[in-house]
């Protein structure tokens, strides 16, 4: 019996060595923490091109927003391939926290103030969470203050209201490609015949591929149902290249949209790229158009 | 009878008391900046791990690249996108030891010297370096204080030329950890 117990509490001790010569990697004495990994810079900035992305400015951060969009490319050298033609947007976007942010501008094209709130419902990740998209809900508000084309007629200001929603569900594919729907809804209070709907339902695409570091190609497409549109209406489709430089980015692109805002770009872009008109000809509605964004930190974060 | 068991008791508490050798932290703080007359570049984490084992002198270190923290966003956005690839290279590792263990009396509270030699992993490059700290000992807790350098090129961080006078190309590095007994 002392024997046995001997030979036990031997054994017990190799046991103890032999477990000490083991430990080899210290770390995983710690045991693997299971962490939440969130998908972050799933766009270069919230925008694609001329809608939203699902990217959101942070916290305390402004985000200064320029924004032209020139007349069609085809009018050539007379019109310097349509930069003659400028119509502009200037806005300011500010992230409240870092799911929520607000922005406003104005356009030159109908002098249109816009403003919107965008919120980001669910985040992508992987880990101890998984959550295969981001999702957001953007609602935007469009007043055109440019004067009544009629005067004399009783002209009311509910007239010049446009709303927009949209929700924005992304996935960052992997970390060159991303892509995204938008189911976008505009809502036009005054709209030009009784052959037009009031609230108009669209399908956006949009995605982007990385081709370096700081240079993305990106393309956005908006679908918009038939039989809701009558005049001057093209879908609009942009493709374009973002470029990051430190505290800018630089979108560039080509589009056959001529307005920033939902109700322009989505209800009345008016060329298609490629199209023929009344005699017969071949043209292009294609434009040349750029975003600059530029970010300053208001208030810097807690570390 | 009750001779063994005390012996089988006293076995148990030495390798017991074997493992007690190692200590750790889960909340070791690591901060880094890039000092330019352009700008000044800050990260600072503070969920780092540590092991120390004092009986070998071996010492873990790792870092979740991701878990940063910096002044502006955008900096944050760059520090993982743009230079550490953090989606591909998510930990930043340092394995080594003490290279002057027999200085060191860690049952005496008292202020020492570490030296370590080891192998610092990040950016998917690994390299050999020497890294010098201090170690105090107070009351069976460690606390370990070090700065030191590591160059972006020796890891293939590439630094673009649009932003070569912002970012320096020796990165400071300061560590700070307060490691407890392992039970």
């Amino acid at each position: 019996m002392k024997k046995a117990i001997y030979t036990l509490s031997f054994i017990c001790c190799l046991f103890g060595t032999v477990l000490q010569a083991q430990d080899e990697d210290l770390l995983s004495l710690l045991g693997e923490e299971k962490t939440t990994d969130y998908a972050t810079a799933t766009f270069k900035t919230n925008r694609i091109v001329n809608g939203h992305s699902v990217e959101n400015t942070a916290r305390g951060v402004m985000d200064m927003k320029i924004s032209h969009r020139f007349s069609p490319v085809r009018y050539g050298l007379y019109d310097i391939f349509g930069l003659d033609g400028a119509s502009i947007r200037i806005g300011l976007d500010y992230g409240i926290t870092d799911r929520l942010m607000v922005g406003f501008g104005r356009s030159s094209n109908e002098k249109i103030i816009d403003g919107f709130a965008k919120y980001k419902i669910l985040r992508q990740s992987s880990g101890n969470r998984n959550m295969p998209i981001t999702l957001s809900y953007l609602i935007d508000a469009q007043i055109k203050t440019v004067k009544f084309s009629d005067s004399e007629r009783n002209n009311k200001f509910s007239s010049r209201l446009y709303y927009t929603h949209q929700l924005l569900i992304g996935r960052k594919i992997n970390s060159g490609i991303s892509l995204q729907l938008m189911p976008t809804l505009v809502h036009r209070n005054l709209v030009a015949t009784t052959a037009d709907k009031n609230d108009v339902l669209a399908l956006g695409v949009g995605g982007r591929v990385k081709v370096s570091k700081r240079i993305a190609l990106t393309a956005e497409y908006y679908y918009v149902l038939d039989k809701q549109v009558t005049q001057n209406f093209a879908p609009p489709l942009s493709i374009g290249v973002d470029i990051e430089t430190g505290g800018h980015v630089f979108q560039l692109h080509f589009t056959n949209s001529q307005d920033m805002t939902y109700k322009g770009f989505i209800t009345e872009t008016p060329e298609d790229w490629f199209y023929k008109n009344a005699d017969g000809k071949m043209l292009s509605g294609i434009r040349f158009g750029f975003n600059v964004s530029r970010v300053f930190t208001i208030r810097k974060q807690k570390i | 009878m009750q001779k063994p068991i005390v012996l089988v008791a006293l076995f148990i508490l030495m390798t017991q008391a074997a493992f007690s050798q190692k200590f750790f932290s889960r909340d070791a703080v690591l901060s880094f900046s890039s000092d330019t007359p352009m700008e000044k570049i800050e990260g600072t984490n503070k969920a780092g791990t540590c092991v120390l084992d004092t009986k070998t002198g071996k010492m873990e270190w790792k870092v979740l690249v991701k878990g940063f923290k910096f002044e502006k966003a955008l900096m944050e956005e760059h520090f993982n996108e743009n230079y550490m690839e953090s989606t591909k290279f998510p930990n930043a590792v340092f394995k080594g030891e003490i290279t002057n263990l027999s200085e060191i009396n860690f049952s005496q509270d008292g202020k020492y010297t570490v030296k370590t030699k080891g192998t610092m992993t990040m950016h998917g490059v690994s390299k050999e370096i020497n890294v010098t700290g201090t170690l105090k000992v107070n009351k069976g807790q460690l606390e370990i204080l070090s700065n030191f350098s590591v160059t972006c090129a020796d890891y293939n961080i590439s630094i673009p030329s649009v932003v070569k006078d912002n970012i320096a190309k020796e990165i400071k590095v300061t560590v700070s950890a307060k490691l407890n007994a392992m039970k």
